[in-house]
């Protein structure tokens, strides 16, 4: 059929390495984020925030703001037009507090002025009189009801059990742990920022703002403004990274607010310091499990009791719960279970959205556990891990049936096959810089011990709970050319990339035209969970096909052929059964074909009392194997290498995805060993990046990744999302590497220094 | 915070008036209050948004330019305080539209996604391999630690830079 000579080669298809459309002007610096974004005549606006955890308002006088020139607007919870609070889930957070602050950093007022310096000098200026309560900051203290309800909507956001099976089975093998994870921040290096331009008439906004999920954010910024949804017309401002930070409302009805009072633009961006306080968190979690397994070392039933800390506002806290304890036996069959799962309220920073979302802190617990078990039967990590792996036809302990593909037996053993670093202790060259503590010269070579561990993982993909989060695409062509439209945020992920790939594949164009990323076409639902390439790039998928669908017949008529016999070969329209080749180039010139598609995954189901029920879309597998130095002296770690194995269902851009996998595992050996926000009695004692510590070049290892490519028939290219896993099980291997090296139990991250050699 | 009302008119003395070079050309600054940093000039008085501010303390490297050849953060220099000093920020690299081979070598490694640390990092790049045109895993690793990334993991970033070794040594002897 194909006729090379006259057959266009395309680049760019789904399946190659195509380098990102927005990189060249990323890499020149003329790519504009949010906070680039500027308009004649702008102010800017600031925040002023609670310094307590927890105080009720007695008064506030904005007064001394006024009297500052430069003043343009000053706001509290009076001038909130429309509903006073919001909120992903429940609408419990306030606009501005105006009884009782819940915690550091929550918004008290807002200004407007003519210098960033003006509007610090001014929020300096309002005096806010607070009558200081005692913050509740233990999770504990929240469930068993010895503090005082600090909310309304009470100090226990969500409950849920998870009870299947035998419950009276014990042993004969049992291994008990209980694991605590610190609360890590997602530290996009894009701050949040805005830029809101008021209508004339102040009936009216457009909002760019660097979000996760445009449509959600109009809904609520709508309400709170008492606008109509239309009124609020929302642009993608560049978004400088997001990994869940972005998912809820931080500044976007204060720039509004502060743009309809003085009816001009407004610009607002936030400080580091501000945005720790300003972004929800990775929820601290403590867990606590008993395996119960055979001598064979097979699991019967698994115990646990997980306690996420939401912090002062609900935010995702009841869907990171189900995610959490939902995933309790990991990638491992287990047919009998009893979870008790609690998500609660304190006056410690609001958590919500982090990559991994719930899954992280089950993991790490369940695959310490996996190593407590290994050792009590006898078996090494990855024989105890192979013995266990859960197959497609498995099931959950909510009962629901596993029908993705998974290769969780073939993640491990391709993970065990790449090879371990060649390099000794210090590496051949002897340079300080490869030892734990580096530069500090701090090491004894001699006193370094290497250590291997291994972490695998289960994540669900897509929103849960019977949340039909579709997404929904435009798509045109004309001349050759086909344009493609969506609310979907690309963050850096590449969804952008994919998108064009998509229609090229499809369409059989070469041209293809991105536009502008805004709420003038359906929701695109959020760019979270790892659903955007498989929900958008279902929904761009659906619409070129239902465009080539309509080109077809044009075609067919214009020859007299049936449009079932046509498909595209490269950029033709070919006739499968006769001579006929057109380019799709001709074939569209002078018509436009338009079509819209909403990309809807199957339905999924509440959870019932007893933690059953299939609530969960789809699910992704991977394993994680980490090779550490530790210094046992000094307490310091050097993650040396990681090796994984990823099912990806079908890599449409497999540098973007060694891009996810590379960076979702950064994130993972951050938490593994430095990444905490530390909070003491509710307060924040380390909002910089000199004292909340990321992975520069020098402490990333080297990565070893295998992709495994088993194109999924449920996903609509086959493709999994991959953001997620590598952030999952990348924590727990490098924790059972430094257990491995040092012989002792570490049942906490981040691993801190004392945790080795205290 | 009664006495708020005795504080100045607007930024406090925003009445200095100085000339950068920036870019190798004089930018005049107008009306500027004399604590902006270098960062917050180049942004809002001179338009130059490519210099990145993601730390404010010198920490992540986003905001990098060279002063009289030297990498500094912006963010940590007052503005008026590099009055007859040379400074080259990302606009200055190249043409838009014209990359060099440490920009293209970026985006064809996937060394870029969200691409809020690049301008920062191709500053840094540029400056390493001026300084050394072929270093080693480890040195780019030393060299570049100052810029921090937080969605690639730098795997992609540390085989972008040695691809542009790799390539300018085999022009080099060509």
């Amino acid at each position: 059929m194909t006729d090379a000579a006259t057959r266009t080669e395309l680049r760019g298809r789904l399946g190659d390495s195509v380098a990102r459309p927005d990189g060249v002007a990323k890499a020149q610096g003329s790519f504009a984020f949010s906070g680039d974004l500027t308009a004649d005549g702008f102010l800017w606006g600031a925040t002023l925030r609670s310094p307590h955890p927890y105080a009720r308002i007695i008064r506030i006088d904005v007064s001394g703001a006024w009297k500052i020139n430069g003043v343009e607007a000053v706001i509290t919870a009076a001038d909130v037009p429309g509903a006073a609070t919001y909120g992903l889930i429940s609408h419990d957070q306030p606009v501005f507090a105006s009884d009782v602050v819940r915690f550091v950093g929550e918004p008290v007022a807002a200004v407007a002025a003519n210098h960033p310096d003006t509007c610090r000098r001014a929020l300096a200026a309002i005096v806010v009189e607070y009558e200081v309560l005692v913050p509740l900051t233990d999770p504990e203290r929240a469930i068993d009801g010895s503090h005082e309800p600090i909310h309304p909507d009470g100090n226990v956001v969500r409950h849920q059990r998870i009870v299947r099976g035998d419950q009276t089975i014990e042993g004969p093998v049992i291994v008990e742990g209980t694991y605590q994870l610190g609360m890590q921040d997602q530290a996009f290096l894009g701050l949040e920022a805005a830029l809101a331009l008021p209508d004339s008439g102040g009936d009216g906004i457009e909002l760019f703002v660097a979000t996760q999920w445009l449509h959600e954010d109009q809904k609520q910024i709508a309400a709170c403004l008492g606008f109509p949804v239309e009124k609020v017309r929302l642009t993608l401002g560049g978004v400088g990274g997001a990994f869940g930070a972005r998912e809820d409302i931080s500044l976007q009805v204060h720039t509004c607010l502060l743009a309809l009072r003085t009816g001009r633009p407004v610009r607002m961006a936030y400080s580091r310091q501000e945005s720790f306080l300003g972004h929800v968190h990775r929820h601290p979690c403590t867990i606590w499990m008993r395996h119960h397994a055979g001598l064979d070392g097979r699991i019967r039933r698994i115990e646990a009791r997980f306690v996420f800390d939401g912090g002062a506002y609900a935010s995702t806290s009841s869907a990171v719960l189900i995610n959490g304890i939902t995933h309790t036996q990991g990638p491992y069959k287990c047919e009998h279970a009893t979870v008790d799962g609690w998500a609660v309220r304190t006056n410690n920073l609001p958590c919500g959205a982090m990559r991994g979302f719930g899954v992280v802190q089950a993991c790490f617990a369940h695959e310490g556990q996996m190593d407590k078990l290994a050792a009590a039967v006898g078996l090494d990590p990855v024989a105890i891990r192979l013995l266990n792996a859960m197959e497609t036809g498995d099931r959950l302990i909510t009962g629901q049936v596993i029908e993705n593909v998974a290769p969780v037996a073939r993640c491990i053993n391709e993970t065990a096959a790449l090879p371990l670093p060649d390099e000794p202790v210090g590496g051949h060259d002897g340079n300080p810089l490869r030892l734990p503590g580096g530069t500090g010269l701090t090491a004894d070579r001699s006193h370094i011990r290497r250590g291997i561990g291994w972490g695998v993982s289960i994540k669900n993909l897509m929103y849960s709970e019977a949340f039909d989060d579709y997404s929904t695409a435009r798509v045109r062509l004309a001349d050759g050319v086909a344009s493609v439209k969506f609310a979907t945020a690309e963050v850096g992920q590449g969804f952008v990339t994919i998108a064009a790939q998509i229609a090229r594949t499809v369409l059989g164009v070469d041209d293809v035209v991105l536009e502008p990323i805004d709420t003038t076409v359906g929701s695109a639902g959020s760019t979270s969970a790892s659903r955007q390439t498989w929900m958008s790039g279902g929904a761009v998928d659906g619409a070129c096909r239902l465009v080539r669908e309509r080109l077809f017949e044009l075609v067919g008529n214009a020859h007299g052929i049936d449009p079932l016999r046509l498909a595209i070969d490269g950029a033709d329209v070919v006739d499968t059964d006769g001579p006929l080749r057109v380019s799709v180039v001709e074939a569209s010139a002078g018509v436009l074909i338009e079509e819209t598609f909403e990309h809807h995954h199957r339905p999924t189901e509440d959870l019932d009392e007893d933690g059953q029920g299939n609530c969960h879309t789809a699910f992704a597998f991977v394993a994680h194997r980490a090779v550490v130095d530790v210094d046992p002296e000094l307490g310091l770690v050097k993650v040396v290498q990681i090796a994984t194995a990823q099912d990806v269902g079908r890599a449409l851009n497999p540098l973007s995805v060694i891009g996810q996998i590379e960076g979702g595992i950064a994130q993972g050996v951050g938490l593994a060993v430095m990444e905490e926000i530390i909070l003491i009695d509710g307060h924040v004692r380390n909002a910089s990046f000199t004292d909340y510590l990321l992975p520069t070049f020098l402490d990333m290892p080297d990565v070893e990744i295998s992709l495994i490519e088993e194109p999924d028939p449920m996903a609509p290219l086959g493709a999994k999302g991959v953001g997620e896993p590598p952030t999952i099980s990348s924590t727990p291997a490098v924790v059972a590497a430094i257990r491995d090296a040092l012989g002792r139990d570490l049942y906490r991250v981040p691993v801190r220094p004392s945790d080795i050699c205290l | 915070m009664a006495e708020a009302a005795d504080m100045t008119d607007g930024p406090i003395g925003s009445n200095e008036a100085y000339s950068l070079h920036v870019n190798c050309e004089r930018r005049d600054v107008r009306d500027a209050w004399v604590g902006e940093s270098l960062l917050f000039v180049l942004r809002e008085r001179l338009g130059l948004m490519g210099s990145k501010g993601a730390c404010e303390q010198g920490e992540c490297g986003s905001c990098s330019v060279l002063i009289d050849g030297a990498l500094v953060c912006s963010c940590l220099v007052l503005a008026a305080s590099v009055v007859g000093q040379q400074v080259l920020t990302i606009e200055g690299v190249a043409p838009v539209g014209a990359p060099t081979d440490v920009q293209q070598a970026f985006v064809d490694a996937g060394a870029v996604q969200c691409g809020f640390c690049t301008p920062g990092l191709i500053m840094a790049t540029h400056s390493l391999l001026e300084r050394s045109a072929e270093p080693t895993e480890l040195e780019i690793r030393e060299e570049l630690s100052g810029n921090i990334c937080r969605c690639t993991g730098y795997g992609r970033i540390i085989e972008a830079v040695q691809r542009v070794a790799v390539a300018r040594r085999s022009r080099a002897s060509s």
